[in-house]
């Protein structure tokens, strides 16, 4: 077994090594610049060719965007929305082909009030984001975070939905039929095409800014108290996002759009699954971090970004110049263990250099799971919203927030 | 103070606005349950200061709770206790005991041992178990892999290699406890699964995408008929790990407290390491991750195993040949890494007896030198 010039019969396992300087493995002529998996190397072109494709892709195989329809983009200002965003601007511009045909809108939730930042850099991430929004010369809305305060509490029902729900492929087509009919019927003379340009018309010229009423700093000052009173990091995470859910709900049922794209990309979504399994939400599972959610009836929320890595994301950033602002948010600079959402974060993203095909096993696992009950989580948010609007000035609201949360998450 | 299993949770730790006072004080904390005696332990559980008596009765009281609304027993039944002399089982055993007696279930109990052939790990944990035979008055049987399979785990180990030897493990032992529950003609098996083996299976399955498992793990028992399938249970399914450690402390129950020398490759490693730290943000995440579990339903559309029965020995399979007997096989010819992996086209081949091709005898040998 020691002895030089040993000749071993059995396969030894050689590891190829990836290598940059190999060629594109697609188009097998330009050099890649770029790995994104063991053995998949590919040159820029290649490179986003295979990222728009996947975006279009997306879309097309889950058809639930009608042509004509109004879409509210959820911009956070990270690197997966702003790669939303331009990719939705690629597939609008005149001269794509196959050009997606859909109204689109932005809006970006300022929550500098919740994560305890000045006025100054609230104002400052808000003036670089505009002026990201101002480039795309879409409709744009920036909502505070202060706002969610004095949203009625009808905003909670399930609203019915406007059209039905397209069952299989063939389907797709009477209900493409059908909203087209419905919007006729809204504006009977003007066609389709006029109807979008009636649209962005109105962009340029009603609400140009795109910023809601002016927040005072009592305003702040009592969402500071309401986070404040939040005991621990992960129960103010999910408050967050619940109360982010629903400004941006509100804002579309407002604002007339019936679809809102978030950018959660894969190993987000990912994370979320995972912590949504260690807070209990398993019955949710599919809603929450599947490609559509029609729990809220009229508004359809789709993830388009939901197959494509954080990986993925950064290098097209970086290479093709796609601008986004860091905002720091409630666990920036927190330790591995201050919430549930953190230490999965940290544990996925560990478990993905280990065994690389971890994220996509848990997608997979998501792919086969449904919803349990055909119920709205109104009644969690009822409770929470509920107490809200009544007595805010206490600390006992926190606790009672906590203690209903998970009374009712138990009944689920 | 009743408390049903599931509810018993909070992630909040506090005292009470009393204990804080007396806290404040430098005055002994009391137990929050009888307010009589001083507070001993903090449950992990619910963060309560307990003092020993209620914490005995409030353990002990879940446990009965448990078994109740889940009916898990019938009056008259002959149980057999999976007892491997560890900490789980040991509470096992003593907690069925008691509840036996105090609350009149009519069960007729026994020890069920399993000896996997690990030296200097099984053969310490079967002396104690052969200690708790006498302790608690139980009829013992112990079964080892040698005389059913001809394999100790020492020697499959040294085929196998490190990395897969748990499968061969957990497939064997299953088998082997059925075998045995046969042979003394037991009704139901109970196991010492506790609270963090059902979570710690249920983020394994979920980060592997085992749908089929995933559906079936959270089961407090498994299906009851058929023929050669004794249905076993969870009756621990509600206590957490660290609760159990403290009641085999305070009550001064004798177990064998050393890991498997074989545990540290495993992937369900990683599981734990993270419900651990998850128990340490929020200690109901426990709880919680169980709760998930439990509510996940399957689409429908999803490729579900059916049970049926193997053709070589008749126990119960969803595929042609059982997988204790594929491994048996892999291991008898000296291709190991049969019965890892996907080898669903083999088992006609195996059933038949027919030699397999050089291609599939090449893959299915081990890779490490």
């Amino acid at each position: 077994m020691c002895q030089v010039d040993e000749e071993y019969n059995g396969q030894l396992e050689h590891r190829v090594t990836p290598r940059v300087s190999k060629k594109c493995v697609k188009c097998k002529e330009n050099t890649a610049v770029l790995i994104i998996r063991a053995g998949d190397a590919f040159c820029r072109g290649c490179f986003k060719e295979y990222f728009i494709h996947k975006f279009r892709a997306m879309l097309g195989k889950n058809r639930v965007i009608f042509p004509g329809e109004k879409v509210i983009l959820a911009v956070s200002g990270g690197p997966a929305s702003s790669s939303m965003l331009s990719q939705v601007r690629e597939g609008l511009s005149r001269d794509a082909p196959k050009k997606l045909r859909f109204v689109p809108g932005i809006i970006y939730i300022d929550e500098g009030g919740a994560s305890g930042q000045s006025m100054e850099e609230r104002e400052r991430a808000v003036a670089q984001l505009e002026s990201v929004f101002r480039a795309t010369n879409y409709h744009y809305h920036i909502v505070h975070l202060e706002q969610v305060l004095s949203l009625p509490s009808s905003v909670l029902e399930a609203g019915s939905s406007a059209t039905e729900k397209p069952q299989t492929g063939s389907s797709y087509k009477a209900a493409v039929d059908q909203f087209i009919q419905t919007k006729k019927n809204q504006h009977p003379d003007l066609s389709l095409e006029n109807a979008q340009s009636h649209l962005s018309s109105l962009s340029m010229h009603e609400v140009e800014n795109g910023v809601t009423s002016p927040i005072t700093p009592e305003h702040t000052q009592a969402l500071q108290k309401l986070f404040a009173s939040v005991r621990t990091l992960t129960a103010k995470e999910d408050l967050l996002h619940t109360l982010r859910q629903h400004l941006i709900l509100h804002t579309a049922r407002t604002q007339g759009y019936t679809k809102v794209m978030m950018g959660d990309s894969c190993s987000r979504l990912a994370i979320k699954l995972l912590s949504n399994i260690s807070l209990g939400r398993g019955a949710s599972l599919a809603t929450d971090t599947g490609f559509s959610d029609p729990r809220y009836g009229d508004v359809v929320i789709v993830r388009p970004m939901r197959d494509y890595s954080s990986k993925e994301i950064a290098y097209y950033n970086r290479m093709f110049d796609i601008p986004s602002v860091f905002i720091p948010g409630l666990d920036t600079k927190a330790q591995d263990k201050a919430s549930i959402q953190h230490l999965t974060e940290s544990f996925v993203t560990k478990l993905q250099t280990d065994f690389p095909s971890t994220v996509k096993a848990f997608l997979l696992t998501l792919k086969n799971t449904k919803r349990k009950m055909p119920r709205v989580p109104a009644h969690r948010c009822e409770r929470a919203l509920g107490m809200l609007q009544g007595c805010m000035r206490t600390a006992d609201v926190a606790r009672a927030i906590n203690c209903n949360v998970r009374i009712v998450r138990r009944l689920r | 103070m009743m408390m049903s299993p599931a509810s018993t949770h909070t992630d909040i730790k506090r005292r009470s606005p009393l204990s804080e006072f007396r806290v404040a004080l430098k005055m002994p904390v009391l137990c929050s349950s009888c307010a009589e005696k001083r507070a001993v332990l903090k449950r992990p559980k619910t963060a309560h200061s307990l003092c020993k008596e209620c914490f005995f009765w409030a353990f002990e009281e879940e446990v009965h709770q448990t078994i109740v609304s889940a009916q898990l027993f019938k009056h008259g039944e002959t149980v057999g206790i999976g007892a491997s002399g560890g900490k789980d089982s040991t509470v096992l055993a003593h907690v069925m005991k008691v509840l036996n007696e105090r609350y009149n279930y009519g069960l007729k109990l026994l020890l069920l041992s399993v000896d996997e052939g690990i030296t200097g790990y099984r053969d310490d944990s079967l002396e104690t178990v052969k200690r708790n035979q006498q302790q608690y008055e139980l009829p013992l049987k112990i079964v080892s892999y040698e005389e059913l399979y001809g394999w100790t785990m020492d020697a499959i180990v040294k085929q196998v290699g490190l990395k897969n030897n748990c499968t061969f493990c957990g497939v064997f032992r299953r088998q082997a406890l059925d075998r045995g529950a046969m042979m003394l003609k037991v009704d139901k098996i109970c196991t010492g699964h506790n609270a963090d083996d059902v979570a710690e299976t249920v983020l394994m399955n979920v980060l592997r995408g085992d749908i089929a498992r995933l559906r079936r793990c959270t089961a407090i028992s498994t299906a009851s008929e058929g023929e050669g399938v004794v249905p076993r249970c969870k009756p621990l399914k509600y206590a957490y790990e660290k609760e159990i450690v403290l009641y085999a402390y305070f009550k001064k129950l004798d177990y064998f407290s050393t890991e498997c020398i074989y545990s540290p490759n495993a992937y369900r490693g990683h599981a734990r390491t993270f419900l651990k730290d998850l128990e340490a943000v929020r200690p109901s995440a426990i709880m919680d991750v169980i709760h998930s579990g439990e509510n996940l339903s399957v689409r429908e559309g999803v490729k579900m195993p059916v049970q049926g029965t193997c053709g070589r020995c008749g126990y119960i399979s969803s595929q042609a040949l059982c997988k204790s007997c594929v491994l048996l096989e892999g291991l008898n010819r000296g291709l190991p890494r049969l019965g890892i992996g996907k080898h669903h086209r083999l088992h006609e081949k195996i059933l038949l007896q027919q030699p397999l091709t050089q291609e599939e005898e090449r893959k299915l040998k081990a890779v490490d030198f």
